[in-house]
C-alpha cells in the first residue's frame, strides 16, 4: 500500500514507526507544518524548551540515561545554530541524537533569506552525518537512515535539515522496513586477537581493565560482561570520566577514576601495569597525560567499535575492533574454554601494590566545621542519596571532578556529564532530559554557580513540566577550575574568575515557582539536602562552599600518571613552562 | 608522599608535540576513495583533512560508475605512518564512503595525470619546445604564431619534468587535473 502524504506529517509518521514518543524543541518559521502536525496527535510528547541549546542537551540526558536515540526538532537559522554546541557535545561523547532542523523553501537556498543558515555545511563537522532533503519522497527514507546512522556503530549525533516546502509538499511515504542502508559497522571482534589478547590475560602479572564510555554505550549486557570477566580474573578494573557505572562502585576489584583528576591508585597502576586492557575508551589527553610516560612497560590491548581510534594517540600491541559486547562475550567464552587461567599468585601481588597506594587516601581533605567543604556536600549527598533510583548530571569543572569522585555509580546509565567537550551549560538542561525519561527517580545535577548559570532559562521547562529536579549547585563564587589553573600557571592573577553580581538563589528559585534551599553551615548541610530530596519539585540548592578549594589529586599537564599532585602543599613549581601550553 | 617526586621542568616533552616518536618519516602516499556520489561528500572529505591538519596534495574527483551512483576520489597525502593510517581511519568512518584503498600499499599501481603547458616564444626556443614536446610525447592542443599550448599525460614526476624544461622556454601558465591512479593487474 503506497501512503501518501505531506512532507511534515511524514517527519511525525517517522518518528512513531522509529519508536520515538519524546522530543525537545523549539518552534520558529521554517518549522511551523511539522509542529502543525504535532499539534494534531497524541503519540509524540514534545517538550518545550527555552533555548535550543538546552533542547539538545535535554536529548543527549534522555539518550544516556535511556539508550535510545534523543530526538530534537528546532527551526533554521539561530535554532540551527543554538544547537551547535549539543551537537558538538554528543559528537565527542558518541550520543546518539536525531536533530530535525527547518530549513527556508528549497527555492529560497542560497538568497540569504530571513533566517537562512548553511545548516549542513555549519553542522558537517559537528555531526556524524548530515542530509539536506530537497524531495519530499527522499523525507522518510533519510529519517529511517539517520535513526540507523545514529544508533549503528560507534554512535553520534546527525542532523536532517527540511526546507519549508519540502515539509509542505506532498510525497510517497517508505516504512522503515524497506529501507536498506550500506552502513553496517563490524560488530564482531577478530577472532585470532582475542585469543591472543586471552593468552595475555593468562600469564599476565599486572593487569588492568581501563573501561570508557564505549561499555556504557554498547548497552547493559556489556557491563553484565564487564562483570562477569572482572569477578572471574580478579583484575583491578578502573575507568574513565564516560565509563562511570559499568563496573559497580561498590564492586571489590574497583580503584576508580583515572586521569587528570583521577584516583592515585588508578593512575599508578595505569603506570606500573603490565596489560593494559582497554574496552571501549580513547586514550583522551584527560588519561594519558604525557605520552612518552605512559604506562611505558604494559601490553596494550584496545577494544573499540571506531577503526579511528586504534593508534590514534597510543600505539597499542593488539586492536580488537567491534562492540564491547560482542567482543567480551567472545573474550569470555574463549578464557573459560581454555580453563579460566590468570597467574593468580602474582596478581595477588598486584593487588598487594594497589593496596599499598589505596593507603596514601588520596581524596582525603582537610575538614572544616565552619565552611562547607565540597567535597563533604558530595560526600553527604552520595550517603543521604545512594539508596535511591538516582541519576545524576553535572555541569563541568571542579564540581564535575569532585562529583566523579565522590559520588558511587552502581549502574550505566546513571552518570551524564560532559566529558570530550567540557560544555558548561550541559548539566541542568540534561537533568531535564533525564527527568522526563525516568520521571519518579531522583535527578541531581551537581553544579557550580557559574555552569549553572548558562543554561538556567531551562528553569521555566522543568516548571513547565512539573519536573522535579533537583540543582545542587556548590556554589564558591568562583571559576574555581579557571580560579585553580591560575593559581598553578598564572602567578594567582585571578583574570575574570569570580563570579559577581550572582543572584540569590532562593529567590531565583521563587521567582520561577521552584523551592530554593540555602545552606552555608555544615551542620545544616543534611537537613537541607533530605528537605531538597523529599521536596516534590524542582529546587536549587545554592550550597555555599569553601571559594579556594582545589581539586586534587591532579596530575599537571605535561605530567605522567605517577607524578600526580595530592594536595596544596605540592604545588610549587608543580607545572613548567612547556606544560603550561597544555590545557 | 615519597612517590611523589616531581622535579622542576623535568617534562620537556607534551601530549601535544610528541607523537612523533612513532617515526618521524614522512611518506607519500596516494589514496582512492570511493564514495556514494552525493552532495556534500566531497565537502565531507575536504573537510577532514583541514580539520584535522592533514595535508593534500592532490585530489581528483569525478563519478566513475553512474548505476551505482559512486565517485572514485583520489587523494595523494603526505604523513608519517601514524597519520597516514589514521588517515584511512578517518576516512573510513565517512557515512558516505563505501571503501577506501591505499594504492601505495596495496601492490603496484599506475599513476597518470593530465597537464596542459602554454609556451609562448619564437625563434630557437619555441622550435627547442617542440622538440622536447616531441620527446615526452605531448599533444599540440592549439597553437599560435607565438605560441603553443601543450597537453602532457603521464605520472606526475614525468609532468614535473616537463615543466621544468619548459619554464626556459617560455612557459606562461600550465594547469594539472591531479593523480589518478589505479592498481595494477
Amino acid at each position: 500500500m503506497v501512503q501518501t502524504m505531506s512532507g511534515a506529517k511524514m517527519v511525525v509518521q517517522a518518528l512513531i514507526d522509529q519508536g520515538v514518543d519524546t522530543i525537545f524543541g523549539y518552534p520558529g518559521g521554517a518549522v511551523l507544518p511539522i509542529y502543525d502536525e504535532i499539534f494534531q496527535q497524541n503519540s509524540i510528547r514534545h517538550y518545550l524548551v527555552r533555548h535550543e541549546q538546552g533542547a539538545v542537551h535535554a536529548a543527549e540526558g534522555y539518550a544516556r540515561s535511556t539508550g535510545k536515540p534523543g530526538v530534537v526538532l528546532v527551526t533554521s537559522g539561530p535554532g540551527a545554530t543554538n544547537a551547535v554546541t549539543g551537537l558538538t557535545d554528543a559528537l565527542m561523547d558518541s550520543i546518539p541524537l536525531v536533530v530535525l532542523t527547518g530549513q527556508v523553501p528549497t527555492f529560497m537556498i542560497g538568497s540569504d533569506a530571513f533566517q537562512e543558515a548553511d545548516t549542513v555545511g555549519i553542522t558537517r563537522p559537528c555531526t556524524k552525518h548530515n542530509w539536506l532533503v530537497k524531495d519530499t519522497n527522499d523525507l522518510s527514507e533519510t529519517l529511517h537512515t539517520a535513526f540507523h546512522v545514529a544508533t549503528a556503530g560507534r554512535p553520534g549525533p546527525v542532523l536532517i535539515d527540511i526546507p519549508k516546502d519540502v515539509q509542505f509538499a506532498d510525497g510517497t511515504y517508505t516504512p522503515a522496513s524497506k529501507i536498506k542502508s550500506h552502513y553496517k559497522p563490524q560488530v564482531k571482534g577478530d577472532f585470532n586477537s582475542i585469543t591472543k589478547l586471552v593468552e595475555l590475560m593468562e600469564t599476565s602479572k599486572k593487569p588492568l581493565f581501563y573501561t570508557g564510555g564505549g561499555v556504557i554505550n554498547s548497552g547493559p549486557p556489556a557491563s553484565q560482561l564487564l562483570r562477569e570477566l572482572v569477578a572471574g580474573t580478579n583484575f583491578p578494573v578502573t575507568s574513565t570520566l564516560m565509563g562511570l557505572g559499568a563496573y559497580p562502585a561498590k564492586g571489590e576489584n574497583w580503584l576508580g577514576m583515572l586521569g587528570m583528576h583521577g584516583l592515585y591508585e588508578a593512575n599508578m597502576a595505569m603506570h606500573d601495569c603490565d596489560l593494559m586492557i582497554n574496552i571501549g575508551a580513547r586514550f583522551d589527553d584527560r588519561i594519558t597525560g604525557r605520552l612518552d610516560a605512559f604506562s611505558p612497560d604494559s601490553a596494550k590491548v584496545h577494544i573499540d567499535i571506531d577503526q579511528s581510534s586504534i593508534n590514534k594517540v597510543i600505539r597499542v600491541d593488539i586492536p580488537i575492533v567491534g562492540d564491547v559486547a560482542h567482543i567480551l562475550e567472545d573474550v569470555l567464552k574463549v578464557w573459560k574454554s581454555r580453563g579460566r587461567k590468570t597467574d593468580a599468585t602474582n596478581v595477588k601481588l598486584w593487588w598487594n601494590e594497589i593496596k599499598d597506594w589505596k593507603k596514601i587516601r588520596c581524596l582525603d581533605y582537610k575538614p572544616s566545621k565552619k565552611v562547607i567543604k565540597p567535597q563533604y556536600a558530595l560526600e553527604r549527598l552520595e550517603a543521604l542519596t545512594k539508596d535511591h533510583d538516582r541519576y545524576i548530571t553535572t555541569e563541568v569543572g571542579q564540581h564535575q571532578m569532585w562529583a566523579a569522585q565522590y559520588l558511587g555509580f552502581n549502574d550505566p546509565n546513571r552518570w551524564m556529564t560532559s566529558g570530550g567537550l567540557g560544555t558548561m551549560g550541559y548539566g541542568f538542561p540534561a537533568s531535564i532530559g533525564v527527568q522526563v525519561a525516568h520521571p519518579e527517580s531522583l535527578v541531581i545535577n551537581v553544579a557550580g554557580e557559574a555552569s549553572w548559570l548558562m543554561n538556567m532559562q531551562e528553569m521555566g521547562t522543568a516548571i513547565q513540566y512539573g519536573l522535579p529536579v533537583k540543582q545542587f549547585i556548590l556554589n564558591n563564587e568562583r571559576l574555581g577550575m579557571v580560579r585553580q589553573w591560575q593559581e598553578l600557571l598564572h602567578g594567582e592573577r585571578y583574570s575574570q574568575s569570580w563570579s559577581e553580581a550572582l543572584p540569590d538563589f532562593v529567590k531565583l528559585a521563587e521567582a520561577f515557582g521552584a523551592k530554593g534551599i540555602l545552606c552555608s553551615d555544615p551542620t545544616d548541610l543534611d537537613d537541607a539536602i533530605m528537605e531538597m530530596v523529599e521536596y516534590d519539585g524542582p529546587v536549587i540548592f545554592d550550597c555555599l562552599v569553601e571559594k579556594h578549594e582545589n581539586c586534587f589529586p591532579m596530575i599537571p599537564s605535561g605530567k605522567a600518571h605517577n607524578e600526580m599532585l595530592l594536595s596544596d602543599t605540592t604545588l610549587d613549581g608543580a607545572i613548567d613552562a612547556t606544560g603550561s601550553v597544555l590545557v | 608522599m615519597n612517590a611523589l617526586k616531581i622535579d622542576k621542568g623535568t617534562s620537556s616533552k607534551s601530549a601535544y608535540n610528541i607523537r612523533s616518536i612513532h617515526g618521524t618519516d614522512e611518506e607519500r602516499h596516494t589514496l582512492a576513495v570511493i564514495v556514494a556520489n552525493e552532495p556534500g561528500v566531497l565537502a565531507r572529505v575536504i573537510g577532514l583533512f583541514s580539520g584535522r591538519g592533514y595535508n593534500i596534495e592532490s585530489l581528483t574527483v569525478a563519478e566513475v560508475d553512474h548505476e551505482g551512483n559512486t565517485s572514485r576520489i583520489t587523494i595523494v597525502t603526505t604523513g608519517t605512518p601514524q597519520i597516514i593510517e589514521q588517515i584511512k581511519a578517518q576516512l573510513g568512518r565517512i557515512v558516505p564512503v563505501y571503501d577506501v584503498h591505499d594504492l601505495t600499499v596495496e601492490g603496484p599501481s599506475v599513476e597518470r595525470e593530465l597537464s596542459m603547458f602554454k609556451v609562448s616564444g619564437t625563434g630557437d626556443k619555441r622550435v627547442e619546445a617542440l622538440r622536447l614536446a616531441d620527446v615526452f610525447r605531448a599533444n599540440v592542443v592549439d597553437s599560435t604564431l607565438t605560441s603553443f599550448t601543450f597537453e602532457v599525460v603521464g605520472s606526475p614526476e614525468k609532468i614535473d619534468a616537463f615543466g621544468e624544461l619548459m619554464r626556459p622556454l617560455g612557459l606562461t601558465e600550465m594547469a594539472r587535473t591531479g593523480v589518478a591512479a589505479l592498481a595494477r593487474g
